[in-house]
This record gives C-alpha cells, structure tokens and sequence, in this order.
C-alpha cells in the first residue's frame, strides 16, 4: 500500500470538506467563537491545533497497543496536556505578542473535543501513518474554518487584514466618510452567526449531509 | 506480562508521568531566558509609550537606556532609597499592605527636559489593568499616559489601550492648589484641567481607570509633594 493511496487520501483531505470537524462533526466550536476576532490569530491557533491532533495521533497510535483500557483516557489526556505546555511555551518564547492575544485559550486547546475526538476514533485502532494524515487533515479541517471566520471578522469589524488597513481610512464617518466598522463583528455572538452560515451555505452545497 | 493487572497499570502510569515530567522540565528550562527577555522587552516598550517613545521589542533596550536617565524606589513616606525599579513587580507590590510597598520611579529626559514615570495598578471590570503615568518637571501636569489590561470587553473597556483614550491625558493637571485630585475620567464633555473623556460603553473600566491613577498618586503623594 503506497504512502498516499486513496484511503490514505481520504484521511489526510476528508476533514477538509465532507469530513470537517468544525461544520459536520460540529467539534472544537468553543475555540471557534473566542479567537477569530482577527486573522493572525485565527490561523496561529488553528496550526498549534493541527500540530496537537497531529503529534497526539501518532503517539497515541504507537503506544495503543501498550496502554492499559483502564487509565486509557488520563493516557491520552497527559500526552495530549504535554504538547499543549510544549506548544503555549513555544508561543510564547518565539511568538509573544500572538501567545498574549490566544491568551488563556492556547492553555484551552486541551479541552478542544476535536483532539480527544481523534484519538478516541482513530488513533486507538490505526497505524501511526494514517493516524498522523488524520491528525493532520482535521487540524487543518478546523483551520481553515477559522481562517475563513478571521478573515471575514477582522475585515468587517477592524477593516483590517492581518493588522493592515484595508478599507480605505477615507471611507470613515470620523474623517468626513460613510462607513462605520460593524461592532457586532468583534463580538463573540457574531461568529456563532457566522458558523452557522457557513453550515448552512456548507451543506447546501452538499445535500448528502443534510439530516432526514 | 497481564496488560489489564494492577501491577502494569501502575508501572505503566509511572513511567509515563516520569518521562513526561522531564521532557516539559527541560522544555520549560530552556525556552526560559528567551520567554523573560520577551516580558522585559514589553515592559520597556510600555514605559517608553508613556513618554510618547515607540520602541519595537529590538530596540526597546536600546531606546530604554538612551531615555531613561535614572530609576529610584521612593516608599509611602517619600523616601528615596536606592535599588533596581525595572525588577520591581508592581502586581506583586499591589498584594502588600499600602504603607509597605515599594514605589518605582523612572526618571526620563525628554529633549532636555526631564519627565518621571509612574507606574499604577488595579483592578477593572473582568481582571487587572495597569498603565505608566508620566508627569512633568512640576510633577503636576501630565506628559503621557499609557494601559493596558489582561481581559476588558474588545470595543469596549479595552480601548482605553488605545491611543484615542490615552492622548487627551497630556497636558491635564493631577494637583488642584497643592490638593491630589487625580484624573477624572467622565461621561462625555470633558472639561477643565483634571478631566478626561471615557469611554462609550466601557464605564466601569473606565471609572477603574479614574479609582487605579488617584489611588497610586496618592501613594506617591509625598514623593509628588516635595519639589
């Protein structure tokens, strides 16, 4: 079996579209509302997510023939707390300003069901190899929600991108304009709006998801 | 070996638990000299802003040394005594009763004229806030002013870090004939030389704003008094 043959495929793409733990399996929809108010650090949390699900995956797949049923799930949730130390000091050694903005909620990225999710489901009965395609494809399964999230909360609510100005400073009420940035943007209530949207535009675009 | 018995289920823990405890003790060893050289950065680039200096977490100890001319620790009576106020933490000083605590205070030269740093401490609506007030010469008229805080609403009492909420502070007056007035932070129309405006929605935070400035100054009282 080849390294990237179509079920190998289906792992690594699946939670991109027709898989995606966010919109379909509607996990991790915590971190999802609280740091998508600008995109940078939208796309800083979903890679520290990818990099988790990932490395927990393959651990967690190679150790599974080992782990007692018992302790199982505090295994999993001390392997899984490690990586989130490791990643939060990491932010913070080499990605301050960001690592302040995330805040609490790269501490919290040990409570995103997407990561215990993944290995209750996967990791547990598959190879090392899969399991990290897996890993992969639902860490950035959920990034890409969040990056979409970012991109249209930080250009409505900031009129930013990435911290650059985009909507023409001109265009402001303050200096003589007739656009105001939309508060309710920057809210955390917007993007439980937002989510649904993209569920609701996700699905109807894919009927076979629709539930009877 | 049974996989499901009591012996290797415990062995197992052990073995876990030790290997991970070492792998994040020698992470955390050795990400922190970078992780403290970060926080003194941002400490530096904080008190500069307050004297209108923006520094980038490069130059910060550079510009710090460059503006700041001299740092002293005064106590609740006033008295000067000599010591280290950049390591001085104030969240740490704010736990201490009022009369214990140690004062820091930065002493700057801006084009020739010398500006004194204060740092302040409190508490705003969700979490601590915290800020560096500059005075001038006369240690009455304030040059600048800057906050910041761990958790105020986003739009709302967080903008009192913003430019916007901090520039009208230059040029307001924190004595009113040798009384301590403080700041007053108002509901719209500031006028006179001790008021500033709030903010719009953030009223708690700002007021926290107003109680932090008159409850530090007035612990600096003595030291603000003596000319």
């Amino acid at each position: 079996m080849s390294l990237f043959s179509g079920k190998n495929r289906e792992y690594l793409l699946g939670p991109l579209s027709k898989n995606n733990p966010v919109l379909v399996q509607i996990l991790g929809i915590c971190s999802t509302l609280a740091v998508t108010v600008k995109l940078e650090n939208a796309l800083v949390m979903g890679l520290s997510v990818t990099a988790v699900t990932a490395f927990s995956n393959v651990i967690l797949s190679l150790l599974r023939n080992t782990i007692p049923n018992r302790i199982r799930i505090i295994v999993q949730l001390v392997v899984v707390a490690a990586l989130v130390i490791i990643v939060d000091q990491l932010l913070k050694a080499y990605a301050y300003e960001v690592s302040k903005q995330l805040s609490v909620y790269v501490g919290l990225i040990i409570t995103n069901c997407i990561i215990m999710g993944r290995i209750e489901a996967f990791a547990l009965a598959n190879k090392p190899w899969p399991s990290l395609l897996d890993g992969i494809g639902n860490g950035l399964g959920y990034t890409v929600i969040l990056a979409i999230m970012g991109f249209i909360r930080e250009l409505f609510g900031s009129g930013t991108l990435f911290g650059a100005q985009i909507v023409p400073q001109g265009w402001f009420v303050a200096n003589g304009g007739a656009y105001m940035n939309n508060g309710l943007m920057i809210m955390p209530a917007a993007s439980l709006i937002l989510v649904g949207l993209i569920i609701w535009i996700h699905r109807s675009k894919n009927r076979d998801l629709i539930e009877k | 070996m049974d996989r499901q018995g009591n012996t290797y289920t415990i062995l197992y823990s052990i073995v876990l638990v030790v290997v991970v405890a070492a792998l994040l003790a020698i992470v955390s060893l050795s990400l922190q000299p970078l992780q403290n050289e970060n926080k003194q950065n941002e400490k530096r680039q904080n008190i500069l802003s307050a004297i209108h200096i923006t520094s980038t977490p490069e130059t910060s100890a550079k510009d710090f040394e460059q503006y700041i001319k001299e740092q002293y620790i005064v106590n609740s009576r006033g008295e000067q005594k000599e010591g280290d106020a950049f390591s001085i933490d104030i969240a740490g000083e704010y736990g201490k009763p009022a009369d214990q605590r140690q004062l820091p205070v930065f002493v700057a030269e801006v084009d020739g004229a010398k500006k004194y740093i204060l740092p302040i401490y409190g508490t705003g609506l969700w979490g601590a806030i915290w800020g560096y007030i500059a005075l001038d010469e006369d240690k009455n008229t304030v040059y600048g002013a800057f906050f910041d805080h761990a958790g105020e609403t986003p739009g709302l009492g967080a903008e009192i870090a913003t430019k916007h909420f901090t520039d009208p502070f230059q040029g307001k007056q924190i004595f009113d004939n040798a009384q301590l007035v403080g700041l007053l932070v108002v509901k719209g129309g500031a006028n006179g030389v001790h008021e500033v405006d709030g903010i719009s929605g953030g009223t708690i935070t700002s007021k926290a704003v107003e109680t932090m400035i008159m409850s530090y100054l007035s612990y600096y009282e003595p030291f603000l008094k003596e000319k």
